[in-house]
């Protein structure tokens, strides 16, 4: 196998913790705890997960907005991580992020064809008579008419919005493209052509997708590899086919059997209960035991860490084993009822 | 036996700066006593001014043209307001939310608001003053339990803000079966949630339908819950009912071209990402007729000259299109 | 286009642009409008306090001199205060504000108290006190109005610049590279510029009225300038016979203030998010 195009090694994020002039001291808290993960050129790889499990936030790092406070960042082997943001930008400008709210990560202020422009201009991309035949031709890409350059943001559709992000991001020509929530708030039918024009992108600008939602179906159908994660760390990942065969973390089967699917008369096996955890409390043992059916006494002692039970088939939890997983049925029809 | 909620060719119009819009265009649909009737179209087709609608909460420049809303064998479009108030809402039909934190008040605790609507819409049952509090307080504090909220007795004196997500959206849920209504409606109630948390929130939903033999009108765009949750289903779109049958009938069989496009977006069913070329219609230049005609690959000019045709006389199950005359 | 339309329809709005356009045009085409135009500073003794008629509409002032001409003519010097001060006072402000808002920080503390500080002071006893210092004339009286008015304008810049800094757009620009200078001069204050407008409407009103009491106080215009406050001030010893001679410049300086603070209400409105969003 080829080098990986993007490496994260131990990489952990704390945010928060300011004590300014004035201000009331607030302690930090790890948003994103010792994550190893590995890219491949030419992958879709998916991040599933609750809200506050920390997905945006390792984005965020990946891209460089966010600093990190331990931990490498490798990009086609080289380290581009410790940086400030500024400087991060410049080492990083293969990753590119398109946000999940397209609508208000444009300025409101800016027409189509200006704010598609300034990527150009900022990087110095092509000559500036060019410019605007380069942006003609990527709003052309991305399924959009040219005469959509004098409009402005308020005046298009989610679905338009959606294109015109794309097209911003990919004017830039990166390697790595991270998408967050890209359907999100979308109409199915409008999610549907977004997602067919992402993989027709992607073969012809040859990308590498991380593709953050927390919408099962998409990420079931589009994603190579998927990593699950919880309350900041990753606790599963593998090839999409075999995760969803046999997800072999409790918190893994739960998410899977909760999400809602296209099958009628369908009763989720009992859902796990409470709300996904906080940040605020610092957790010994596994962060998952409070919620796991499972949960043994040294899941309160030692946190378990992740570990190959199949080959590229990756598990952080102390029950599982590659002999013998939690749970091997298809997750959705039936839960698991009991450890072997 | 009399169907919970029947609306039959409701049309609403809205007047807007640049003419009259015509929101909701025939919308009908039956839901039949203790089923979960789940209505499912995507944005712009009208599903909010249906809800208005029914609740009589339309803006003042909106007007019913046509149709009726029958409520357990009564017209709603009858009632005047003060009616509506008195002897409909929250007695008769409740309302949970898409968010639930609009709908509480962040400066009062939880008893001191769903109290002062017990008050006015609950059965007293000849009790007054005092033991009216007395009972009315029992029976919430014995609702908030039935809602799995740690602490129901202590909810009744914190503020909408010291609950979590889910939690108060359970909380919107009591508030909405309160005063013992048999009718629910439910406007999106877990999209703002997370999966698992949804997952408890449709769970929990289904168990009340059956313990409160309560009949629910479910609105959602998500395909995926409403083959979990509901029962039937009636798919609308652009203002028009398309198509109502058992969510078996309509969502593994679909009939309707609308139906069998939208199910064929579903990441779920579908081959490959294709979509529904072209875009919903404005409502202030709908398509004469069926208003799906313009994008639908079978339309004949049959579709545009006159309306959509009703499958047989049986409200529970039709399609509305002119392929199945 | 709605944003015109929910505009025209807003009466008093409506009413406010008028007079500001109508003062406007008197202020530029001043010396033509005035029957007299040499009543700047001459002086005719024979007919000097002359209650209004057919030849002196207004009456005629202390020295003989038409009160309708010098109110004409004094237009176009409230306007010019009130655009230096309030252009002087957005040089200040709004720079300051923007540093703060988007840096953070001592420097953003610092900035900000003291803006507190000067906004706590009573406006017009400050102005009084900075004019005193310097030598009573109409620069020393703008200058003293500019550095009293800023705070006003930092503090909305400072408010747009913290909310537009965690906004989403912010943040997508930061994302492909763009550098700070880029981020706060191209795009965070094109977005401030409604509130901004909306304050320094209001403040152009607000201006000539104090310029106006500055000038009525002697801190000002200095004679025989045509200045609105002024002329009051000189009128107080014909006072009440000579009531004319005080009615006609008070009403310009009220119908003047009162248009601005229309047309900033009007103004106001319409940028409200709560409108925008609607759009």
């Amino acid at each position: 196998m080829t080098a990986p195009l993007l490496e994260l090694r131990g990489l952990s994020v704390s945010l928060g913790g300011s004590s300014g002039f004035l201000r009331r001291k607030t302690a930090s808290i790890r948003a994103v705890n010792d994550i190893d993960l590995q890219l491949h050129e030419g992958e879709i790889f998916g991040v599933v997960g609750e809200s506050g499990c920390g997905k945006t936030t390792l984005a965020r790092t990946i891209l460089g907005l966010q600093r990190e406070t331990a931990g490498e960042i490798l990009l086609r082997g080289g380290n581009v991580g410790g940086r400030s943001p500024e400087r991060a930008r410049l080492a990083r400008r293969d990753i590119q992020y398109v946000h999940q709210d397209a609508a208000a990560a444009l300025d409101p202020w800016w027409s189509v064809g200006a704010t598609l422009e300034e990527g150009l201009q900022i990087h110095a991309i092509g000559a500036r008579a060019g410019r605007s035949g380069q942006v003609d031709a990527m709003l052309l890409a991305v399924g959009l008419d040219a005469s959509v350059r004098g409009r402005y943001p308020h005046e298009l559709s989610g679905g338009q919005l959606r294109r015109v992000a794309l097209a911003r991001i990919l004017l830039l020509q990166p390697s790595i493209v991270i998408l967050d929530e890209p359907t999100a708030g979308l109409d199915m039918s409008v999610q549907a052509t977004v997602l067919n024009l992402l993989l027709e992108l992607r073969r012809r600008l040859a990308l590498t997708y991380v593709f953050i939602s927390h919408d099962i179906s998409v990420v079931e159908r589009l994603a190579d590899r998927v990593a699950v994660m919880y309350l900041g760390r990753v606790v599963e990942t593998a090839p999409t086919a075999d995760l969803f065969a046999h997800p072999k973390h409790p918190y893994t089967q739960a998410l899977l059997a909760s999400a809602p699917r296209l099958v009628v008369g369908r009763r989720a096996a009992l859902p796990i209960q409470g709300d996904p955890p906080s940040h605020a409390r610092v957790h010994v043992g596994c962060a998952f035991q409070e919620r796991c059916v499972h949960a043994e006494a040294r899941c309160s002692v030692e946190a378990p860490l992740l570990r190959a039970t199949a080959p590229g088939h990756l598990v952080a939890c102390h029950l599982a084993n590659s002999s013998n997983p939690v749970a091997s049925s298809r997750v959705g029809q039936l839960m698991p009822s009991h450890i072997a | 036996m009399m169907p919970a909620l029947r609306i039959r060719d409701l049309k609403v119009s809205i007047r807007t700066d640049a003419g009259l819009a015509q929101i909701l265009d025939g919308i009908g649909l039956t839901l039949q006593p203790g089923r979960i009737l789940g209505v499912v179209g995507e944005s712009g087709c009208g599903k909010s001014t249906l809800l208005r609608t029914i609740m009589g909460i339309l803006p003042p420049d909106a007007q019913i043209d046509a149709g009726e809303i029958m409520l357990q064998g009564e017209d709603l479009l009858a009632f005047s307001e003060a009616e509506l108030n008195a002897t409909v809402r929250a007695s008769r039909i409740g309302f949970i939310p898409q968010d639930p934190y609009l709908a509480l008040n962040p400066v009062f605790t939880i008893g001191t608001q769903l109290l002062e609507v017990m008050r006015w819409h609950a059965p007293a049952d000849g009790l007054k003053g005092a033991a009216r509090r007395r009972r009315h307080t029992e029976k919430l504090v014995s609702l908030l339990r039935r809602m799995q909220l740690p602490d129901p007795e202590g909810a009744l004196h914190r503020y909408p803000h010291q609950f979590s997500g889910g939690q108060r959206q359970r909380l919107a849920i009591a508030a909405a079966l309160a005063c013992n209504p048999p009718l629910v409606i439910a406007d999106e109630p877990t999209t703002a949630l997370d999966v698992t948390t949804q997952a408890q929130t449709l769970a929990l939903l289904r168990e009340l339908t059956e313990e409160f033999a309560l009949s629910m009108l479910f609105v959602t765009h998500d395909l995926g819950v409403v083959a979990e949750l509901c029962d039937d289903l009636c798919v609308i779109y652009a203002g028009q009912s398309v198509e109502a049958g058992s969510a078996a009938q309509v969502i593994d069989s679909p009939s309707h071209p609308y139906t069998r496009a939208l199910i064929g977006c579903h990441p779920d069913r579908a081959a490959g990402f294709v979509g529904i070329p072209g875009s919903v219609p404005s409502p202030l230049a709908a398509p004469q007729g069926c208003r799906y005609a313009p994008r639908c690959s079978s339309a004949t000019t049959a579709c545009t000259r006159r309306g959509p045709l009703k499958l047989g006389a049986e409200e529970d199950r039709f399609i509305n299109c002119r392929l199945f005359e | 286009m709605l944003f015109l339309r929910r505009f025209s329809r807003d009466v008093p709005a409506m009413v406010g642009l008028a007079i500001v356009v109508l003062v406007l045009l008197v202020a530029v085409l001043g010396p033509l409008l005035a029957p007299y135009p040499a009543d700047v500073s001459a002086s005719h003794l024979a007919r000097r306090l002359k209650p209004p008629s057919a030849a002196y509409p207004f009456g005629t002032d202390n020295l003989g001199r038409d009160v309708l001409s010098r109110v004409i003519l004094g237009a176009r010097g409230a306007l010019t205060v009130s655009l230096v001060v309030v252009s002087l006072a957005m040089t200040i402000g709004i720079p300051l504000g923007l540093v703060a808002g988007y840096r953070g920080g001592w420097m953003s503390e610092g900035i900000m108290r003291i803006t507190d500080a000067v906004l706590a002071l009573p406006q017009l006893v400050l102005a009084l006190a900075l004019a005193q210092l310097m030598s009573p004339s109409l620069e020393s009286a703008m200058l003293a109005l500019a550095l009293t008015y800023w705070p006003f304008f930092t503090r909305i810049v400072y408010a747009e610049t913290r909310r537009l800094k965690s906004s989403l757009f912010v943040d997508a620009l930061a994302g492909i590279g763009a550098g700070t200078a880029r981020i706060v001069f191209l795009h965070v204050l094109p977005n401030t510029i409604s509130p901004i407008i909306v304050r320094a409407t209001i403040g152009l009103g607000f201006t000539i009225l104090t310029a106006a009491v500055l000038g009525f106080l002697g801190m000002g215009a200095a004679p025989p300038a045509p200045d609105w406050g002024l002329s009051i001030a000189q009128s107080r010893s014909y006072l009440p016979a000579a009531w004319w001679y005080a009615t006609f410049p008070g009403l310009a300086i009220l119908l003047t203030v009162m248009g601005f603070n229309l047309l900033g209400d009007g103004l106001r409105d319409i940028v409200d998010p709560r409108l925008r969003r609607s759009r």
